[in-house]
């Protein structure tokens, strides 16, 4: 698990460092995705414990998961993907007005004789 | 000292959105309404203010589950005056929209989404918990996205993509943040983080965290190494977007490095080392970005960054005395800034350009506006006794005192570089005889209806009573700002109203 959430970082950065728009978006995803896995995995995993108490008993004697790094999971994985579905649009829309998908040629607004 | 009150900012900015978007078809109805809704909005805030004043700290928590399970909503003087400033931003940008905003851009619900982006800026000034800073962060830079690109056009887009990179890059650091901080010590309640970080054995981890926080809210307001979206997106979007943007959303970077830096994490003189180098450098880069700059926008997004650098400052020295400067700036200037950009809509309004090169000849054809148009240029400045003086003084005395000279120089050195600016700016539009005479065509100032005038001019005359009287009454703020200061330099008060003991 640890060894993924570290491809997908490292992943994720290196399509951002591409020059190409989608593949800032792909990069974008994979970092996200990483984060949220990384809140899984350091909200330390256990499998096949519910924290669910029984009716019997009112504690929880046992070592048990948390749920609350599912639930920030939960709560990221519904940004990101709103997040993610307007950078997408965002990147069509531009492809379409600045008629290309290179970053290195979307400098038009650094320049200085530039009107605004 | 429960009081569910403080949440009324967070819910009356919801309401009105959504109120406004029931009145997606008629825009002139929602320019009235807007305007109308951000006065109570206002009225509440300072209602809230007032109480926070003279009560002390007031939290609630979310479904009354007990802190530091649920989440926490907090409203601290810190918190309130913030909530209160940006109410005042949000009332004159929402005046100023009605005259500026095309058509164009008002049937894609510009003002519901400015709404919902004063929500969320309520929300993160208000909350207690980190996770939920996190979504209010959400919340802000998607409806910032919205606002920057609707409209739609080729620059608009181009400064979009740079913008909406780095805010996704940001937030996916601050998520990883948390990430490690939960891990670390199985809270998100900043009032219990406080308690629990200390007594963490890995101090290692704790600093890597402390690093990525640093980074994230680096990103969003745009310090040193990470400032470079600011300038190719903030002159894109129109004027009043400009002017929110540039007033608050920076700032909330910095509110949130404040805050966690005071709560969270104690500083140690590696991470205050650290931040008063990236504090100089911002200053600096920011300052000689300025110069170069013909775009009156682009010139303004680099003194922001100049100006993060005084705050960024003042958090490094991490004294009382440097807090209270670094609040006595962020409070003046979120009022400036926002007028300063209002400013650059009306010169573009009367001149037709952006361009230092092609403007001029201000103060012959609108002298009385051109006096008006000094007070927020000579508060950004520093000239005594508008607002920007005061906080330059206390932040240099706390210098001063620290004998740390090299802070000292750096601060001078940029509040020299930002007078030259604005007296540049002020040579070439207002005193220079105007050359170039752009094409007739040109929707004029003097074509605006006179109720649009009114309502470009009042929002500025607006922001600059309120600098005024930052400046003017600088004992009643400097009070305000040296509570704070001791709040944030000794959080057991705010820990112990939270955790409810």
């Amino acid at each position: 698990m640890a060894i993924m959430i570290g491809v997908l970082y490292a992943a994720g950065i290196y399509m951002i460092l591409r020059r190409s728009m989608v593949k800032l978006i792909i990069g974008l995803t994979f970092l996200g995705n990483g984060a949220n896995l990384l809140i899984f995995l350091l909200g330390r995993i256990t499998k096949g414990k519910p924290p669910i108490i029984p009716s019997d008993a009112s504690l929880l004697s046992d070592v048990y998961a948390d749920p609350v790094p599912q639930a920030l999971i939960l709560t990221a994985i519904v940004i990101s993907f709103g997040l993610q579905a307007f950078a997408i649009i965002l990147v069509k829309k531009a492809y379409e007005v600045v008629k290309t998908d290179d970053m290195d040629q979307m400098n038009n607004t650094d320049r200085d004789d530039h009107e605004g | 000292m429960k009081d569910n009150l403080i949440i009324l900012p967070v819910l009356f900015q919801l309401f009105s959105a959504v109120v406004l978007l029931f009145m997606w078809n008629s825009t002139p109805r929602q320019k009235i309404t807007s305007v109308l809704l951000s006065l109570v909005s206002l009225a509440i805030s300072a209602y809230i203010f007032a109480n926070v004043y003279q009560t002390g700290i007031i939290s609630t928590q979310a479904g009354s589950w007990k802190a530091p399970f649920g989440i926490t909503f907090v409203a601290d003087l810190f918190s309130s005056t913030m909530v209160l400033i940006s109410s005042v931003a949000g009332l004159a940008v929402s005046v100023f929209s009605t005259a500026t905003i095309g058509k164009n851009r008002l049937r894609f619900g510009y003002f519901p989404v400015l709404h919902f982006l004063i929500m969320g800026l309520n929300g993160a000034f208000l909350t207690g918990d980190i996770f939920n800073l996190y979504v209010w962060f959400e919340i802000i830079i998607i409806a910032s996205f919205v606002l920057i690109t609707i409209g739609g056009e080729k620059d608009q887009l181009e400064g979009a993509m740079k913008y909406v990179t780095m805010n996704l890059l940001a937030s996916s650091i601050f998520l990883t943040a948390i990430a490690m901080l939960y891990g670390l010590t199985g809270s998100l309640n900043m009032a219990d983080l406080s308690l629990r970080v200390a007594e963490v054995q890995n101090r290692g981890l704790v600093n890597v965290t402390a690093m990525l926080f640093f980074v994230g809210f680096g990103i969003k307001s745009a310090i040193f190494p990470l400032y470079f979206w600011l300038p190719a997106s903030y002159h894109t979007p129109p004027f009043a977007v400009s002017a929110i943007f540039g007033g608050l959303l920076t700032k909330v970077g910095v509110y949130a490095m404040l805050r966690i830096f005071t709560l969270v994490f104690e500083m140690d003189a590696f991470l205050s080392n650290l931040i008063l180098v990236i504090a100089i450098l911002t200053m600096l880069t920011g300052g000689l970005g300025a110069l170069i700059q013909n775009n009156i926008r682009r010139m303004l997004a680099y003194l922001i960054i100049c100006h993060i650098g005084f705050m960024i400052a003042g958090l490094g020295m991490s004294t009382t005395l440097s807090f209270s400067g670094a609040l006595y700036y962020l409070i003046h200037d979120i009022v400036v800034k926002t007028n300063i950009f209002l400013v650059a809509g009306l010169i573009f309004a009367i001149c037709g350009t952006e361009n230092l090169k092609m403007a001029g000849g201000l103060y012959a054809s609108h002298p009385k506006l051109s006096l008006l148009m000094a007070i927020p240029l000579f508060s950004l400045a520093g000239i005594p006794p508008l607002s920007g003086f005061w906080p330059k003084l206390t932040l240099i005395k706390a210098s001063f005192v620290q004998e740390d000279y090299v802070v000292f120089t750096f601060i001078l050195l940029a509040s020299f570089v930002t007078l030259f600016v604005l007296a540049r700016l002020w040579a070439e539009v207002f005193w220079k005889k105007r050359e170039h005479i752009s094409n007739d065509d040109f929707f004029c100032f003097n074509d605006y209806l006179p109720k649009e005038k009114a309502a470009m001019v009042f929002p500025v005359i607006f922001l600059a009573a309120i600098s005024l009287f930052l400046g003017l009454g600088a004992e009643f703020i400097n009070n305000i700002a040296w509570q704070i200061a001791s709040e944030l330099s000794d959080p057991s008060k705010y820990i112990d109203i939270v955790l409810g003991n």
